[in-house]
């Protein structure tokens, strides 16, 4: 209550000092994101975009400006240039590594700024006041719980995993953690680094040494494609799920159209930015509290609620 | 020009005698399959050989490009991005031509692909040569270029190949003829074609030459401008060959299209027996180079002993023991 106030006041004397420079006298929420490099930050830039388009729209004493930038050093230049030449209300960051940002965010913050963290949190926690990020352990563990049930309880199973990663790590635990005591064996694990290629490649390579698969498991839909294509290619018919992650618009179009093999998938929604830009303007405009931990769950995409999650002109 | 001939007789008499050393990357490449037998009586499986060859295909067909620029003294570290850049465009060209042009659409688009790769290769080339900067960093600077490129077109994502497209054209990855998977075909004709020019050509001689003595050949009468342009603008069409046979497979250009490449295509021309430092190529070295890449990759994957933390660093010594190898039998 105490903090929120605060930072109004804070807004409020800002508003009075950018008020005598410029007549309209608008709340700036800053958006920092990387800059769309693979799949999954492009989409981060499509809805972080959506969401400015939406907001600035709808209140038109709020304005949100979204900046890319393509590495970590980028992204703290990106921070100074943002706050040097105005007063922001609010910074909505989905930092590019925790060490090299948590200063540079730090310094904004004791300007008296509303601090948003999304996905990847900063080495000190007391410097956000909103951290909002997908469950990477529900991603893997939802995925197996599916395979169980489906498979009933037990099957030979590959799984393609990404970079090794904290990310990558957790949905791999998430997973071995949820089989652990079923009939579900993982024949094999490698790194195919979230890439089609690698993982069209890594996959073949499992047909040949494994003549029946149950099912597999790609940690990422990227890796799903290049999956998807072996499979056809060895014309074999024992695989008869083949699962990947994240919510890309094929994989979800695939689930919508009741495909066989891929009939469901679990979400790490890179629209969670948007959620966390919603929320931002929502505590800035409606005073309504958001200070505190979001976990977005990965609930499985089924038939039923894809549409929730299927973003047609989205490039991922 | 006769300076040229007697400079390069005994070259070629030596060619025709047995050399460990240009045996080097044969030997090593029956090595590994020995070994794989070993490991795995499934490796030998004509499926399985037949999907390793098949793949290192793009690596190949790079790499005999590549073979050009390096005997001729340069390097190109753009290829990779290259190969997104120009598997972008094609899509897109082919994408667009759909509707009027129908199946048409996919020459049509090959056609666009080596025009494009011709292209980049001359801009390549005349930045080194014309603009006088060093190799590594020119191409460093095109690579940066070529890969913002794709990042553009795809908006960060993916650019699919139209619908109406992709079964007629998966064959040209997927598709055999006379039991030859077609990408192992092109590659093979793409060797051929590149080991005639290099040892059978005026032009091959003096790509060795202008590597291995810049200033002999310039005094020699050989123009080292025109020799080291037309080695990238080979390359640029090597690129361009291996992106036509690219775009099928996963039917999508992408934004880690061809990541890293690059380091492959240099690493499997450098087993392959081409000196680094120019002046000498073996375009069948490479092609052996470029399947001993693929195959202890796979090795990797059919075998049980390596846990999957450490393959990269089994790969990297298998690499130098192969560089070894080679350089020990000298």
């Amino acid at each position: 209550m105490f903090n929120r106030k605060w930072v109004a006041a804070v807004a409020v004397g800002g508003l009075m000092v950018a008020g005598q420079a410029l007549a309209a006298d608008k709340k700036v929420v800053a958006v920092s994101i990387p800059a769309a490099d693979h799949g999954w930050t492009a989409g981060v830039v499509y809805h972080a975009q959506a969401a400015a388009k939406e907001i600035n729209a709808a209140f038109p004493d709020v304005e949100v400006v979204v900046k890319t930038s393509p590495s970590a050093a980028d992204q703290v230049s990106a921070l100074e240039d943002l706050s040097a030449s105005r007063k922001l209300d609010a910074l909505v960051i989905l930092p590019y590594t925790s060490e090299e940002l948590t200063q540079p965010v730090k310094a904004i913050k004791d300007m008296g700024t509303f601090i948003t963290v999304v996905d990847r949190g900063l080495t000190d926690a007391s410097v956000q006041d909103l951290y909002l990020a997908g469950d990477n352990i529900a991603v893997g563990a939802n995925t197996a719980k599916f395979m169980i049930d489906k498979l009933g309880g037990k099957g030979d199973v590959v799984v393609l995993r990404g970079i090794p990663t904290v990310i990558d790590d957790e949905r791999i635990k998430g997973f071995q953690d949820t089989i652990k005591g079923t009939g579900i064996k993982v024949l094999d694990i490698q790194y195919a680094h979230w890439n089609s290629d690698e993982a069209f490649k890594l996959m073949q390579d499992y047909l040949a040494k494994y003549p029946h698969i149950d099912a597999v498991w790609a940690n990422d839909d990227d890796m799903l494609l290049g999956v998807l294509e072996a499979v056809k290619q060895s014309g074999r018919t024992d695989i008869k799920l083949a699962l990947g992650g994240n919510g890309m618009k094929d994989i979800v179009k695939k689930v919508i159209d009741g495909d066989a093999m891929t009939p469901v998938e679990t979400p790490y929604p890179p629209s969670m930015i948007k959620t966390a830009i919603y929320m931002t303007v929502a505590n800035l405009i409606g005073q309504a509290p958001v200070r505190g931990h979001v976990k977005l769950d990965a609930p499985l995409i089924t038939q039923a609620n894809a549409k929730e999650y299927y973003f047609p002109d989205s490039p991922f | 020009m006769t300076a040229l001939t007697q400079s390069t007789a005994p070259r070629s008499e030596r060619r025709y005698q047995f050399s460990w050393a240009d045996a080097g990357p044969f030997l090593a490449l029956g090595a590994l399959l020995v070994l794989g037998f070993l490991i795995n009586q499934d490796f030998l499986s004509a499926t399985n050989l037949s999907n390793v060859i098949t793949r290192s295909a793009y690596v190949a067909i790079i790499a005999v490009g590549a073979t050009f620029v390096i005997s001729s003294g340069g390097l190109d570290l753009s290829v990779g991005s290259m190969v997104a850049f120009i598997a972008g465009i094609t899509i897109m060209f082919m994408n667009v031509m759909a509707p009027t042009l129908g199946l048409w659409a996919i020459p049509a688009g090959m056609a666009i692909a080596v025009l494009a790769g011709l292209l980049c290769g001359l801009a390549n080339g005349l930045i080194v040569t014309v603009g006088k900067i060093e190799p590594f960093i020119a191409t460093l600077g095109t690579m940066g270029i070529f890969r913002a490129l794709i990042t553009y077109l795809t908006n960060g994502g993916t650019i699919p190949i139209d619908k109406s497209l992709r079964e007629a054209y998966r064959p040209v990855y997927f598709g055999t003829l006379g039991g030859v998977p077609i990408p192992i075909l092109i590659s093979a004709v793409v060797a051929v074609l590149g080991a005639f020019v290099l040892y059978k050509t005026k032009y091959g001689r003096k790509c060795a030459a202008v590597g291995a003595n810049e200033d002999v050949a310039r005094y020699s009468g050989i123009s080292v401008i025109k020799t080291r342009t037309i080695a990238y603008v080979i390359q640029g069409a090597c690129v361009a060959i291996a992106a036509i046979c690219y775009v099928p497979r996963l039917g999508a250009a992408t934004v880690t299209t061809g990541q890293l490449w690059e380091l492959q295509v240099i690493t499997a021309v450098v087993i392959g027996g081409t000196a680094l430092r120019g002046g000498k190529g073996r375009i069948w070295g490479t092609i052996a180079g470029a399947v001993i890449l693929e195959l202890i990759a796979n090795l990797m994957v059919l075998s049980d002993f390596v846990s999957e933390y450490l393959v990269a660093a089994v790969q990297g010594v298998i690499i130098i023991i192969a560089m070894l190898v080679q350089r020990f039998s000298k």
